[in-house]
């Protein structure tokens, strides 16, 4: 803290934003996100259907990214076309819905690194966002899930992959703290996708070359971590070439599956060897390199440098940028929001916002549906404890993010499934034998911390095993099935023999939950401006709106009428009194009948009873007399304070409002109000009856001021109010008042 | 109807079929006839470099696992001499991989080209 520092600075100082790094931009460190003044100008100069030069570089001075994308990463016969397109209106063409995708999509393929991320530097993000719109691959859009765990524990991870399913994730990435374990992950996610949803791609994240053995074996159905990076020096630091990773490339294809490339802007600067140039058009070298390598899509948006990215000035933006990019180059976009880029909770949700608004064909490359502590990436932009805002998110804007609600029981039973089948199948290949104590606790588990019982040795044995005994994924179908687990053998079977037929190799595929593939040859994206392109199906639609925390006033009626007692009842109309010390508690319509819950939690009785305390305190006497013909409070309250001999009546909503009144005021006017009902609790109720008294006395009261709070209390009540007031004015009927007699309810 | 690698149709593959013994790691690879179609898809989806891995991944889905792994290997940076490309090349052209030989010899090109051979 510095000395001289005021309260003010040093309260915003604490806030969890001033955690994050802030860079002052530095083109000579990479540190910047656009057009660094070593950026070099676009230009392409070709001679007999070779490039000579590219982006202000001669042929002799290429690298091996200059090289591998002028010799297959451009379409030559688009070029002299694109090249010579004015910036501004290439910008312009992929925003306008009137131009079609097809048509950006193909100038897109005829321009250099430098053109593109020049064009669409232009892009203001409210642009950007209706471009991911019309340019995605993939007219569905969907979500990919991490679930790892700290210890590698394949029980919960087939539960956590299986509640992942549940909640909608089409793809789900593992890896593993400890190399050694990955084949162990791969199967127990496997299998727990499986029991979650039929058609659940499965990728472990580890080194290229393990990875692809994974994939031959069957025990992985996607890969993901084929990284590419923008400059030379770092690719060969990556221990690639782009030869090698188009041969990569080519290898998972040949077996069947399907893979995409990682890159990210920042991630040269991190690694210390930006060339001074800006993130934007590294990246572009990057999706330039994916394309021509023959990838089918591209992760990317920071990635694992989110947070380099997100330090500079535009960074965030540039961020989306690279996904739009992608999508130009006619790619399958799984758009980042994958690692946490900031500790503040508002800063990360503006990074995703406008993508997840915008649609793509994965919104996070990476939504950490586990907890934090056990996301072996690192902490995700989305975690655990953010699904249900993740969903709320969804049902607010009526936007398909790819998740949908899970019911408790139903993620229960899967879980349960999952972790029975993961056993069963370590047991049958002799594996792992995990005991029940252990399976409980994976089971009822939110994180690892949960399974004491986890044995952190089992999974590198069974891995071992897999591997010196060469265990594919078929023998992991025929342990399901001879244990039973007939439907998710299948479901595993089935993600094998859809390598046959390839159509998931194809740019943007996922399959659906009956196994229809989801591609840009199957579901290209349509989008042409508004009444076009995706719409949710109403049963889409519905899971979206139906989050399970949801309520209907049906829903409230039942609670209300639980806390509905027989203490309450009417004996007969409500008399004039001449007493003195004479004063009316005024109750709503629904009061005694329907309603009996305050909405501090109090019953309405437990509220009328220390209204009667207080006022017996002050000496007085209550009376309670219930207003039939209206639920408006003041009236309530008038209409008591003219029945009561000392003239001064209460007011009190059966949801816990209240006021005081004189039979002397007009309706809205009154002596003292209690509108913040959540707030209130025994004491403010026998304050209120104390007060009344005193008010009937002529003493002075203790004016109450409503409490204070810092919560969303509206956010929290204001729905349950509204339907609160509909079944008030469903009992409010013409009529008298009527006298009402409290038995004590103690 | 499409066809495994191995010749076994796609129906073929059913958890009866596995039961009885009659599926193996063959049986659910993909044909590479499957792949020159799948290469005429993304061809007609205007991505004629998709098309162009998926006939380099049609020559390599007949070669062993193995194989694919240790050419992969090679390919990485300093990994291999030219001579040690060449004939990796040469071995993919003689088994009529033609497209995949041209790759391995255009890295061993650029790989002289930028010192990164051993």
């Amino acid at each position: 803290m510095t000395e001289g520092s005021i309260g003010r600075f040093r309260y915003m100082d604490a806030q969890r934003v001033n955690l994050d790094g802030f860079a002052v931009e530095s083109p000579e460190l990479g540190l910047v996100a656009f057009n660094s003044p070593a950026d070099p100008a676009p230009t392409l100069v070709v001679q007999q259907g070779r490039v000579l030069e590219m982006d202000t570089k001669a042929r002799a001075d290429f690298d091996l990214l200059d090289a591998f994308i002028a010799d297959h990463g451009l379409d030559l016969t688009v070029a002299a076309e694109a090249m010579a397109l004015d910036e501004v209106a290439y910008a312009r063409m992929v925003v306008d819905p009137s131009v079609s995708r097809e048509e950006v999509v193909r100038l897109a393929s005829g321009m250099t690194p430098a053109k593109l991320a020049r064009c669409l530097a232009h892009l203001r993000p409210a642009e950007l966002t209706l471009a991911l719109t019309k340019c995605r691959a993939r007219r569905t859009p969907s979500n990919q899930a991490h679930v790892t765990n700290r210890s590698d524990d394949p029980l919960l991870l087939a539960a956590d992959a299986a509640t992942a399913a549940a909640f909608g994730f089409r793809e789900i990435e593992t890896t593993v703290p400890v190399l050694g374990d990955a084949p162990s992950n791969a199967i127990a996610v496997s299998v727990g996708a499986a029991v979650g949803s039929p058609g659940i791609l499965v990728q472990c994240s580890v080194e290229e070359a393990l990875e692809l053995q994974l994939g031959m074996r069957g025990l992985v159905s996607y890969a993901e971590t084929v990284s590419l990076y923008g400059t030379e020096q770092i690719f060969i630091d990556g221990d690639d070439t782009p030869w090698s990773k188009a041969f990569l490339t080519s290898a998972y294809a040949s077996r069947g599956i399907k893979m995409r490339v990682t890159s990210g802007g920042g991630a040269e600067a991190l690694m210390g060897s930006a060339e001074g140039k800006s993130m934007f058009y590294l990246e572009a070298r990057c999706v330039a390199l994916a394309r021509a390598i023959g990838a089918q899509g591209v992760q990317n948006g920071g990635i694992d440098s989110a947070s380099v990215a997100s330090a500079v000035p535009g960074g965030v933006r540039s961020l989306m940028a690279e996904n739009l990019m992608v999508m130009l180059r006619n790619l399958e976009s799984c758009t980042g929001n994958d690692a946490l880029m900031s500790e503040s909770d508002v800063r990360r949700t503006s990074r995703t916002h406008p993508i997840f608004i915008g649609g793509t064909d994965f919104i996070c490359s990476g939504f950490g549906s586990i907890q934090r502590y056990d996301n072996m990436f690192g902490p995700s932009q989305w975690n655990a404890e953010d699904i249900d805002d993740y969903l709320a998110m969804q049902r607010d804007w009526g936007v398909d993010g790819g998740l949908r609600t899970a019911a408790e029981p139903e993620v229960a039973a899967l879980r349960e499934r999952a972790v029975a089948a993961v056993r069963a199948v370590y047991d049958s290949l002799g594996l792992a034998d995990f005991d029940d104590a252990w399976a409980r606790q994976a089971v009822d588990a939110a994180g690892s911390k949960d399974v004491p019982a986890a044995d952190l040795m089992a999974p590198l044995s069974a891995s071992r095993i897999i591997m010196d005994s060469q265990i594919t994924m078929l023998d992991v179908v025929a342990a399901l099935d001879e244990a039973g687990f007939e439907v998710e053998a299948q479901r595993l079977l089935d993600m094998l023999r859809v390598r046959i037929a390839g159509d998931y190799l194809q740019t943007a595929a996922i399959y659906t939950e009956d196994m229809q593939v989801l591609s840009l040859v199957t579901d290209p994206n349509d989008y042409a401006g508004p009444g076009t392109g995706y719409q949710p199906t109403p049963q889409r639609q519905a899971q979206i709106d139906a989050i399970r925390q949801q309520r209907s006033v049906e829903d409230l009626r039942l609670v209300q009428r639980t806390h509905v007692g027989e203490a309450l009842t009417v004996v007969g109309p409500a008399q004039q009194a001449t007493d003195p010390r004479d004063v009316v508690i005024g109750v709503s319509p629904a009061t005694g009948v329907a309603i009996g819950q305050t909405l501090c939690g109090l019953t309405t009785v437990e509220a009328i009873e220390e209204l009667l305390a207080g006022l017996e305190e002050e000496g007085c006497v209550g009376r309670i007399v219930r207003i039939n013909d209206t639920i408006d409070l003041g009236l309530i309250g008038l209409t008591a304070a003219r029945l009561a001999g000392s003239g001064i009546g209460i007011g009190l909503q059966a949801k816990g409002t209240a006021l005081i009144h004189r039979r002397d005021l007009t309706p809205l006017a009154n002596l003292e109000l209690y509108s913040v009902a959540p707030t209130l609790d025994r004491a403010a109720y026998r304050q209120l009856g104390i007060n009344a008294g005193r008010h009937a006395k002529g003493a002075t009261p203790e004016p109450q001021r409503n409490p204070y709070s810092d919560e969303a209390i509206e956010a929290r009540y204001h729905t349950t109010v509204v339907s609160l007031v509909a079944i008030e004015r469903q009992h409010c009927r013409p009529g008298a008042p009527e006298a009402m007699e409290l038995r004590s309810s103690r | 109807m499409t066809t495994a690698r191995s010749g076994k149709p796609a129906s073929e593959i059913t958890l009866d079929a596995l039961r009885d013994g009659q599926v193996g790691i063959d049986d659910v690879r993909i044909h590479p006839d499957t792949l020159l179609h799948q290469a005429a898809v993304a061809e007609r989806h205007a991505n004629p470099q998709l098309a162009e891995n998926f006939r380099r991944a049609a020559e390599l889905a007949l070669l062993p696992d193995e194989q694919v792994m240790s050419i992969y290997e090679a390919l990485r940076p300093n990994r291999s001499t030219y001579d040690d490309l060449v004939r990796i090349a040469d071995d993919l052209q003689a088994v009529g991989a033609v497209r995949s030989a041209a790759l391995v010899r255009e890295a061993a090109d650029a790989y002289r080209g930028r010192g990164l051979l051993t």
